[in-house]
Formats: C-alpha cells, sequence, structure tokens
C-alpha cells in the first residue's frame, strides 16, 4: 500500500485520522503535504501540518493508552490467575488421583494422570464423574499455559528491563507481589529480595526464626544456581539489579542491556568463591 | 563549523553553551526566550558542540528516531521545521507530548523505528535523519529508513557501543557498525562525543548515491 495516511478520509473525521495513523501503512513516503493538498484534503500546506500536528498527537495518546492498557494491572490479574489455576489444577488432579486409585490399580498421580484419564473410556457412571472431573483438571492446566503465554508477552511491554532480568513471569509475580510496578519501583532492594517471604521475615522478627536470604527470587538461577553458603550474596546482589530495573522501567522506560551483563558479572564473582562447585 | 539558524552559543550564569529558542522541557537553564540544549543530555547537542559538520542550517525537514521523552527533538523542533518524532516506548512518549504540546511543528509518532513501514504513510522525505536508539542493530535501523532521506540529505546518528555489545571493544563495534552503515551511506565524519557521553560514536552520513535512489 502506497498512499497517505490522509487517503480517503473525511478531513472532519478525527477519530478516522487517528485510526489511520495507528494501524494504515504504507511502503515508502512521499510528498505527502503536497499530495494532501492536490486530493483537496486540506486547502494548503499550513492547514496540512495543522491537521497533522492534531491527529499524531491524538493518536500518539491513545496509542500509549492502549500499550500501557497491557499494563501492570492486567499483568498483576494474569500471574495471580495462573497461580491460581496452577493450584487448583493439582489440588483436583489430587483428588482425581485419590478417586482413580479406588477404582484401578495401576491409577497415575499428577496432571499427567488427570489428563490420562480425561481421555479414557468410562464404564460405568462413577467413571463418568472421575473423568468430568479429570477434564476440568486438563483445562485448568491449559488455561495456566495461556495465562502463562499471555504473560510472556505482555510483561516486557509492562517492565522491559525487568522482565529481561528476571524473566517474564518472575517479573509478573514481583509487580504483583509488591502490588504494581511503581510500588515495586519504590522498594527498597532489600524488600525485593524478601517479597514472598513474609511468612519466614516476620518470623524473624518475632526473634523466632533466621532471617530469610531470599524470597521469591529463589526461582531464578543466579540463586538457585549458585551454593547454598553464597546464596544469600546472590541474592542480594540480584535483588539490586531487579530493583534498579524496575525503577528504570516504571521511571524511563529505555532499554538497558547492561544490567545483565553487570548481573552476570557479580553472580560469577560470587559463584567463584566455591571453586566452581557451587555452579 | 557553523551552527544551524537558531541555534547560538549563549552565557547562562557564566557558562557558555548552546541554547534554541522554545517552551522549556526538562528543567534548562533559560535566558528570555532562549533554554539551553545541555549537551551532556543530547547526543545531537554534543556532535554541536564538539563542533562536528552536521550540515544543519535551520529550517529542515527531520526525521528524528529515538524520540524518547523529547529533550533533544524539542530543541530540533526549535531550530528546524516539520519534524517527526518516532519513539517507541509509551511511558517516555507521555513527556514528548508535553513537549510537542507547544511546538506546532513536532508530531510525535509511537512506533518501531525498526518498522518503518508503519510510519512512512504519515512521514514525508526529510532533509536529516537524526537517530538516537538504544537497541541492537542501530546500522540496520538506520539502513532501513534510508528510504526517507532526500539524495542530498544527512543521517545525523548517534551509535551506543553498549547497546550493540556490552562486553566487546567499542572500538570493535563501532567499526561493526560503520561497516553495516556503509551499505546504504558514505560516512562523511565520525567522532566521539567524549567527554558528554561515553562509549557513544557521533557520526555524519550521505546516502549512497548507487543505492536505491
Amino acid at each position: 500500500m502506497t498512499d497517505g495516511w490522509f487517503a480517503g478520509l473525511d478531513p472532519d473525521d478525527d477519530e478516522a485520522a487517528v485510526a489511520a495513523i495507528c494501524e494504515d501503512s504504507a511502503d515508502e513516503p512521499a510528498e505527502w503535504p503536497r499530495l494532501a493538498v492536490d486530493a483537496g484534503f486540506v486547502d494548503d500546506t499550513d492547514e496540512y501540518y495543522d491537521r497533522l500536528g492534531a491527529a499524531t498527537t491524538a493518536a500518539a495518546e491513545q496509542a500509549v493508552q492502549e500499550r500501557e492498557g497491557a499494563d501492570d494491572r492486567q499483568l498483576v490479574h494474569a500471574v495471580r490467575s495462573m497461580a491460581d489455576c496452577e493450584r487448583t489444577a493439582n489440588e483436583l488432579a489430587e483428588r482425581v488421583a485419590e478417586w482413580g486409585e479406588s477404582r484401578s490399580a495401576d491409577a497415575g498421580s499428577g496432571v499427567e494422570y488427570a489428563r490420562e484419564l480425561a481421555r479414557g473410556d468410562p464404564e460405568d457412571p462413577a467413571g463418568e464423574r472421575v473423568q468430568s472431573l479429570a477434564q476440568r483438571v486438563v483445562d485448568l492446566d491449559e488455561e495456566a499455559d495461556r495465562l502463562r503465554a499471555y504473560i510472556d508477552r505482555t510483561a516486557p511491554e509492562v517492565a522491559p528491563n525487568l522482565a529481561a532480568l528476571a524473566g517474564p513471569v518472575l517479573a509478573a509475580r514481583l509487580v504483583s507481589l509488591a502490588g504494581g510496578l511503581e510500588s515495586l519501583a519504590k522498594k527498597p532492594s532489600g524488600t525485593v529480595q524478601v517479597l514472598g517471604a513474609e511468612d519466614a521475615l516476620f518470623a524473624h522478627l518475632r526473634g523466632s526464626a533466621p532471617s530469610p536470604k531470599h524470597g521469591i527470587i529463589f526461582t531464578h538461577e543466579a540463586v538457585r544456581g549458585t551454593h547454598p553458603d553464597h546464596r544469600g550474596s546472590a541474592a542480594r546482589a540480584l535483588a539490586g539489579k531487579l530493583t534498579i530495573a524496575a525503577r528504570i522501567d516504571h521511571y524511563s522506560g529505555d532499554l538497558r542491556p547492561d544490567l545483565q551483563a553487570e548481573l552476570d558479572e557479580r553472580i560469577e564473582t560470587i559463584q567463584s568463591r566455591t571453586g566452581g562447585d557451587g555452579a | 563549523m557553523t551552527l544551524p539558524d537558531g541555534v547560538e552559543r549563549r552565557d547562562f550564569d557564566g557558562e557558555t553553551g548552546l541554547a534554541t529558542r522554545g517552551e522549556p522541557v526538562y528543567g534548562e537553564a533559560t535566558d528570555g526566550a532562549w533554554r539551553r540544549w545541555d549537551p551532556d543530555r543530547s547526543k545531537l547537542g554534543a556532535m554541536l558542540a564538539l563542533g562536528m559538520e552536521t550540515g544543519l542550517t535551520g529550517g529542515e525537514t527531520v526525521l528524528y528516531l529515538g524520540a524518547a521523552a523529547g529533550t533533544t527533538v524539542s530543541h530540533v523542533a526549535d531550530f528546524a521545521g516539520p519534524t517527526y518524532a518516532v519513539e517507541f516506548a509509551p511511558r517516555p512518549v507521555r513527556d514528548l507530548l508535553d513537549a510537542a504540546a507547544p511546538r506546532p511543528n513536532l508530531f510525535p509518532l509511537l512506533k518501531d523505528a525498526r518498522e518503518p513501514d508503519s510510519y512512512a504513510h504519515v512521514v514525508e522525505p526529510v532533509d536529516v535523519l537524526v537517530q538516537d536508539v538504544a537497541t541492537r542493530g542501530q546500522a540496520l535501523v538506520a539502513n532501513r529508513n534510508a528510504r526517507f532521506l532526500r539524495p542530498d540529505g544527512r543521517l545525523l546518528l548517534s551509535i551506543k557501543a553498549r547497546s550493540e555489545d556490552v562486553t566487546a571493544d567499542p572500538a570493535a563495534v563501532f567499526e561493526d557498525v560503520l561497516t553495516t552503515l556503509e551499505e546504504r551511506y558514505e560516512i562523511e565524519a565520525s567522532e566521539s562525543l567524549t567527554p558528554h557521553h561515553d562509549d557513544h560514536l557521533g557520526v555524519v552520513a550521505r546516502p549512497r548515491r548507487d543505492g536505491t535512489f
């Protein structure tokens, strides 16, 4: 397509102009101001630039809103829903397995067993119920997968640096635990380090337990892949970088690929303390 | 070297610096209608401050890729003609919209500079292509956008070494980027932007005549 954004537009239809700026495309640029005058869309190029200014501004405002509509609130709901689907699928799968055991000697366990049962051929009314229940487990498990795919897609839009450093799902979990990207960006690194370990933290504050070294960030390879003796250091280093990433994402939005290299370097130093057997 | 019309060296609190005339955007120092163009916050400002021959005269049509919050592009719009500002990240575009509000010749576009098709229906052929995008493949972005540049136009490019490869030696990165750039451009000048920006190279280039033009 090689038409300008104004092609076929009613000059008074602002909404259509915004849609054209946002959604249309062209292979090559052209002398749009002159062509718009030739086409009778405007009387002169001054008027063209006035209209262009109004249309691009309105389009950018709308596009910003849409893109941020894939915002941190949506991400928080998605990651919480994913956790609920996974947990419920596992709970129901246990129930299915227990029921299955009473009916067959070679019953398996978990979501996989439910998947097996759901494909089966029930022999009696009770079997129909088990199969139907197993199908719910499969549905929930598949919904969790779809939510994970949604998170993989949107977390990098909401928090590009955080998602790059933590992976989309951990990034979404952190945003969710903090209650939003803004509140995550405002948390000190020491809090980010133990997000998700609140029970252990409060037990520690009551004086009945050692301080937790890490919360949900334990799922990150930088912590999990480090020898237990040095996980505290690794968690502290990781939390520091994640906090910086969240702040950049919230306050500026530009990409800082150096963060990853800085983190890798730091983690390598920490892991080398154990002479390599920690990794 | 000559500064474009509309850009002057002026005194701000005893310090001489570049300045343009327009509404302040990022808390910069002002002197009457003039506002300081801080070379430490703007790669193009640094290129001008360092005396690179940019060929800018004032009044040009400009396509600016990587406009971010509008710090630099607001100064460009102060002295240039129609100025198209492309930025991909939604959050800085909010600030860009504020910078564009008092500037009728500044057109904000929330688009991906790696996909010029998505704004070629809006952007006209331009005299100057300014690029300051912090992504991998900066030369590729410039090459893809060469279609917007008039045959006698100029590319004013800032290359950030760390965006290409954080571990590699910046000099080697710059050489790679310039080699790729030469598929579509003839390099006229390149200069380090130190001390204003570390590990950045400022480049002035013209579209190749044997290219697709």
